[in-house]
């Protein structure tokens, strides 16, 4: 019986500069490389990833091929020069490749460390892979594992919760400046993703109320829809500002959204409670004056990219704990990995007495007419006991020292199949 | 006597010392516990205090308010248990490593002062001395912790607008916390500064016999009172009532020394 491993070939934001990034990136989408996968490479499972960070490739394949070259065809062919793709591509075997993608699916290995859009992707190259039928056992179990192993990690450690993140830093300073959040109201001024992704953290840690004001209503509705909150047009941005406590702004708008004097007019009427603007726009959406301003802060992205820089000592503290978690689950997964290795051949062996057992009461029981229905129940029983006994020891011998490496156990099935003559069973 | 109130004026600052130090290592360290521990000395310092005023008390038969020692040691008594009260309602963070150290400077700047129990001229001596004096100094003692705020406040204020965060940053409660703390500090303040005061001119009539007359503590009653009157009205907050915390407590604590030192006793009109 040949023997599998799995595999996890990858190129990432660490190993490998954008240009060549963009160059392999599988801009056609996932069914086209799946299926170019399927022809190109000698494989038996094979699941695939691809962000604008990263592609991963998780292969279950025969040992004696030589899956490298050709993941590497499959990845650089017509790109870039072979030759050179060692530099970028990384392999990892085993059980290495269950651990980083653990650490991939626990956003360990991210730019941003912490943030969730890696799991999605992850999912979302799952969903692909398995209707396009190209994950078997193994995989679907390492894969829904690393879904879990992922869930665990950001409800136990604080690496989701410090993600290194634009938005965490908004809130790290909201609670600076306000205390508690919990009676402050949020507008956001635009509908962009980034500033859905703060209101979405502030409303997490309790924000009253969310007002979104953009220029097409309609985006402005269905924002605030998902926020529970209510909707204003760019014209109301003013009056909003006498309830609101926190504005995110990010318009695509070329000149400045907010003035200054029009905002010290406003302080006023709110008797001066503390106003605090974030400007994650590109070109900025704020006017810089508004820092000058008295219990005003304006924190554009850059300010806030400082912040990012203070919390990577505590995100680093989290990070060890989730290495952690990603370890103890990567030996889980191994123990699982080894009794699947060892399975078939119990399950056969099973088979194979009780076939005998049956066989050799089915024989003998006829002919034994003399015998009352009781007693022929205590012979078929003393039969199985029999056979279990037998079973006993080759079935500790097999289980026994599972966690002593595939390769050990590998040796084991196999002479227990030449002992027992067991046919190969095939592997999961 | 004299044995009891030296006694406990020096293990008050020595616990008083003990507390701060405490505090500066949870300052720095940020060790939950080790806050528990200042905080707890700092109350027994609180208590130290109390019995070293009554001995006080008892040997000079009057409020012990006369010398600038027994003022001094008096307003640190009062900022103590201002902390203490308040910090049964309301937590604001760190603000007990400040205030046991602004308690420490008091003690300290007591302490080099000459500590005898002076008795006061008869003709002083009524009921209204010690409770003008008394209750003033409750009104420090609230009025130094709105100093304290604000002068946290600042300190946090600047590393927010500049943008640049350094070892205050995290320290350091947010500003809204502060801000509560200077309004209500500056509200129970002013009370007891309006009835020190009142109580002052009652006294200053009972022994000159004339009519009321200026007097320098007026001016700080009215600087407070423009403060109060700013913030409930026009939403004055923030950095201005910050700093304007800081000026006032300023000028409260020139005129106290101006009380005992420069004007021989009493305030202006001596």
């Amino acid at each position: 019986m040949a023997e599998k491993q799995m595999y996890l070939f990858g190129v990432n934001h660490k190993t490998t500069p954008v240009e060549i990034r963009e160059k392999i990136a599988f801009t056609e989408g996932y069914e086209e490389a799946l299926a170019r996968l399927r022809s190109e490479v000698n494989c038996h499972e094979f699941y695939l990833l691809s962000t604008c960070n990263r592609v991963e490739i998780l292969v279950y394949a025969d040992v004696d091929v030589d899956i490298e070259t050709e993941i590497a065809k499959f990845l650089f062919f017509g790109k870039i020069d072979l030759a050179n793709c060692s530099d970028y591509l990384y392999v990892f075997k085993g059980l290495d490749a269950v651990k980083h993608l653990f650490t991939v699916a626990a956003s360990l290995d991210s730019m941003v460390v912490g943030e969730a859009q890696i799991l999605g992707q992850l999912k979302e190259g799952y969903r692909y892979a398995s209707r396009f039928g190209s994950t078997g056992a193994l995989l679907n179990r390492v894969l829904h594992k690393s879904f879990s192993v992922a869930k665990r990690i950001r409800t136990e450690t604080g690496i989701g919760a410090s993600a290194v993140s634009i938005s965490y830093a908004a809130v790290q300073l909201a609670r600076k400046i306000f205390g508690g959040l919990e009676k402050k109201k949020v507008m956001l001024i635009g509908a962009g993703e980034m500033a859905e992704l703060a209101a979405e953290h502030l409303v997490g840690q309790g924000v009253a109320e969310v007002v979104v004001a953009n220029r097409t209503l309609s985006r402005a509705v269905t924002l605030a829809k998902r926020f529970k909150g209510s909707a204003v047009s760019m014209e109301e941005v003013y009056q909003q500002l006498e309830q609101v406590d926190i504005i995110i702004s990010s318009t695509g708008a070329q000149g400045i959204v907010i003035h200054a004097d029009n905002v010290r007019a406003v302080m006023r009427s709110r008797r001066n409670r503390p106003l605090f603007f974030i400007d994650i726009a590109v070109p900025r959406d704020l006017d810089p004056d508004l820092n000058e301003l008295d219990n005003v802060y304006l924190y554009d992205i850059d300010d806030l990219s400082q912040v990012v820089e203070l919390n990577k000592s505590e995100r680093d503290r989290e990070a060890v704990k989730a290495e952690r978690i990603v370890s103890e689950e990567t030996l889980k997964f191994n123990n699982w990995y080894q009794g699947l290795s060892v399975t078939p051949a119990i399950m056969g062996l099973r088979g194979k007495v009780e076939a005998i057992v049956e066989q050799e009461l089915k024989k003998t029981l006829p002919r034994l007419s003399s015998l009352s229905d009781d007693e022929k129940c205590s012979v078929e029983k003393m039969a199985a006991a029999i056979g279990a006994k037998l079973l006993h020891d080759p079935l500790i011998y097999l289980k026994s020292e599972a966690c002593h490496g595939r390769n050990k156990s590998q040796e084991k099935v196999d002479i227990i199949r030449s002992v027992f003559d067991l046919k190969d069973g095939g592997d999961g | 006597m004299n044995e009891m109130i030296d006694i406990t004026f020096g293990l008050a600052l020595v616990l008083t010392l003990l507390s701060t130090g405490v505090y500066c290592v949870f300052f720095a360290s940020q060790k939950e516990n080790l806050r528990i521990v200042g905080r707890v000395i700092l109350a027994l310092s609180g208590v130290v205090q109390t019995i070293h005023i009554g001995c006080r008390f008892y040997e000079a038969g009057n409020m012990p308010l006369t010398s600038l020692h027994e003022t001094i040691a008096f307003a640190a008594w009062a900022a103590t248990w201002a902390f203490l009260l308040f910090r049964w309602r309301h937590s604001v963070k760190n603000l007990g490593t400040f205030l046991s150290f602004f308690v420490l400077i008091l003690l300290v700047v007591a302490a080099l002062l000459p500590s005898e129990v002076v008795p006061h001229s008869p003709t002083m001596m009524t009921f209204w001395l010690p409770l003008h004096a008394g209750t003033s100094l409750v009104a420090y003692g609230f009025l130094g912790m709105a100093f304290l705020g604000g002068v946290m406040y600042l300190l946090q204020e600047r590393e927010l607008k500049r943008k640049k965060f350094g070892y205050f940053f995290s320290r350091l409660p947010s500003l809204e916390t502060l801000d509560v703390l200077n309004n209500h500090c500056l509200a129970v303040g002013f009370v007891f500064l309006t009835l020190g005061i009142a109580a002052g001119a009652l006294w200053a009539r009972v022994v000159n016999g004339g009519s009321w007359q200026w007097d320098w503590s007026l001016l700080i009653w009215f600087f407070y009172l423009v403060q109060v009157h700013q913030r409930f009205t026009v939403g004055w907050r923030g950095r201005r009532a910050a700093a304007m915390s800081i000026i006032g407590f300023g000028l409260a604590v020139l005129t106290l020394l101006g009380v005992t030192y420069l004007a021989g006793g009493v305030h202006g009109n001596g």
